[in-house]
């Protein structure tokens, strides 16, 4: 199944989601790495307001490669991150703040049922960094730039921004998991 | 006798040359990926093949390279014993890298291991890695290969005793399990076999810059079969291609050692050379 999605994400929107469909996402996306997780979930913490919403947001794994020009920043290189760095935050990040979808490379372990009926897992081809810059149309603002350049949260404007595939749904279908588990059994038999 | 070309000449040659390197994947590599796009059946692995095949002619028609990854720069210099080049070889080539940093831009990668500070222009203590060999002859050759964090972090060596060539299949096998979708497969899978504990994972290092299309051994293509049948597929999401080849280069070793590296490589097996003819 094939679908056409514009932010901010409802929830009705990811709830139809399965696993293994692929998706494409139109409206700004945010971008967060492990620098901006950690400041997120601090200011949580001490119950400060976040300088931008991330409600319905869909969240980029990705330090992208930006060139500053006379009138704001133009992206360079934008390909996704590997997730799994992310993986112990996230649920901590899903119980503050209704993120609707997060895209990122390689999966991400033991997260399935924070993203439960909340939020699903879009995997983005690794390396295809110049594709991405293509579908990004515009750098509409930046936070946290002491963070450096890639740490920083990016808004981006993006159209058809995909293929992404549906890695885990809200359902609690994993198929990194799953072809994980395949894998296993098959090298157990192998040996 | 000397080169006819000159620091500066050279300098701009590698400088291209890194930008080819990071911009352009050598024939063989996209022929192969092309193969695999054709002949997969996961429709979801096929559209990620799809979309590196998308994105290879995108970084072409830009001119922009084709990951965010720029890597770390490594080179492979076959000298001539008859070339003399006339200047520091190195130090023009630590020059280039800088140069290529700020054209082309490359993202700053280099960092002290322990401090994390980074150099912002791609050298340090050892970096550019280069390595030299002698060849006969009168003239230079000189590839880079660009190796990215992902595919390289998930590389493995281990020393195994002389009786246990037997296991060297399997320990491919768990090195390519365990990394799973991180480091962007389609893989190249280089093993080094013998030598010693640098030498094997040089070799393995080597083996990724066989052409794509060179004929397989009987021990690469049965690796290579068993690899595939793990089904890890290309970005780790199931699918028939989780690697496009495995090389083998073996040395001599110890007779009680067995040393075996295993070096992953990412689909974007990036690599490019240039050679400098020597003044008869």
């Amino acid at each position: 199944m094939e679908h056409h999605l514009q932010t901010p994400l409802k929830k009705e929107d990811i709830e139809k989601l399965n696993a293994g469909d692929i998706v494409y996402i139109s409206g700004e996306i945010l971008t967060a790495r492990d620098e901006a997780h950690a400041r997120i979930l601090d200011m949580e913490k001490e119950g400060k307001k976040l300088p931008f919403s991330l409600e319905g947001a869909a969240v980029y794994h990705c330090g992208p490669l930006m060139q500053k020009t006379k009138n704001g920043w133009n992206v360079v290189s934008a390909g996704p991150t590997t997730s799994g760095r992310m993986s112990k935050m996230t649920p901590s990040l899903l119980k503050a703040h209704a993120v609707r979808a997060i895209i990122g490379k390689g999966g991400m372990k033991d997260v399935a049922d924070a993203l439960k009926n909340k939020c699903v897992y879009l995997a983005y081809t690794g390396g295809c960094a110049a594709l991405a810059a293509e579908l990004i149309k515009e750098v509409k603002a930046v936070y946290w730039l002491d963070l450096g350049m890639p740490e920083a949260v990016w808004v981006l404007r993006v159209e058809e921004f995909g293929p992404l595939i549906v890695g885990i749904d809200a359902k609690g279908k994993d198929i990194f998991a799953e072809v994980r588990e395949k894998a296993q059994k098959r090298l157990e038999n192998q040996k | 006798m000397s080169s006819k070309i000159s620091r500066e000449n050279f300098i701009r040659s590698i400088a291209d040359l890194l930008r080819k390197a990071e911009i352009e994947l050598p024939d063989d590599v996209v022929s192969t990926l092309r193969k695999v796009e054709t002949a997969e059946e996961s429709q979801v692995a096929k559209s990620q093949l799809q979309a590196i095949l998308m994105n290879i002619e995108l970084a072409k028609r830009h001119g922009v390279p084709m990951c965010q990854d720029t890597g770390i720069m490594i080179f492979f210099v076959e000298i001539g014993t008859e070339f003399q080049p006339g200047f520091d070889l190195e130090a023009a080539i630590r020059e280039a890298v800088i140069l290529a940093t700020a054209e082309v831009p490359l993202r700053p990668n280099a960092v002290d291991p322990l401090t994390r500070k980074n150099s912002l222009d791609n050298t340090g203590v050892g970096i550019p890695d280069i390595h030299w060999k002698f060849v006969p002859g009168n003239q230079l050759k000189i590839t880079v290969a660009p190796k990215g964090a992902g595919s390289e972090n998930m590389s493995s060596l281990r020393m195994f005793n002389p009786t246990e060539t037997g296991n060297i299949k399997n320990f491919v096998l768990e090195t390519v399990m365990n990394a799973g979708g991180m480091p962007c497969p389609p893989l190249t899978i280089g093993i080094g076999i013998g030598g010693s504990f640098d030498a094997a994972a040089r070799l393995a290092k080597e083996a990724l810059l066989e052409p794509l299309d060179t004929p397989m051994e009987e021990l690469e293509k049965e690796i290579l079969e068993a690899v595939n049948a793990l089904g890890i597929g290309c970005m780790g999401l199931g699918g028939s291609t989780t690697a496009l080849a495995v090389h083998v280069k073996t040395a001599h070793c110890h007779t009680a050692s067995l040393p075996v590296a295993v070096n992953i490589q990412c689909w974007a097996n990036r690599h490019a050379s240039v050679v400098f003819k020597g003044e008869k």
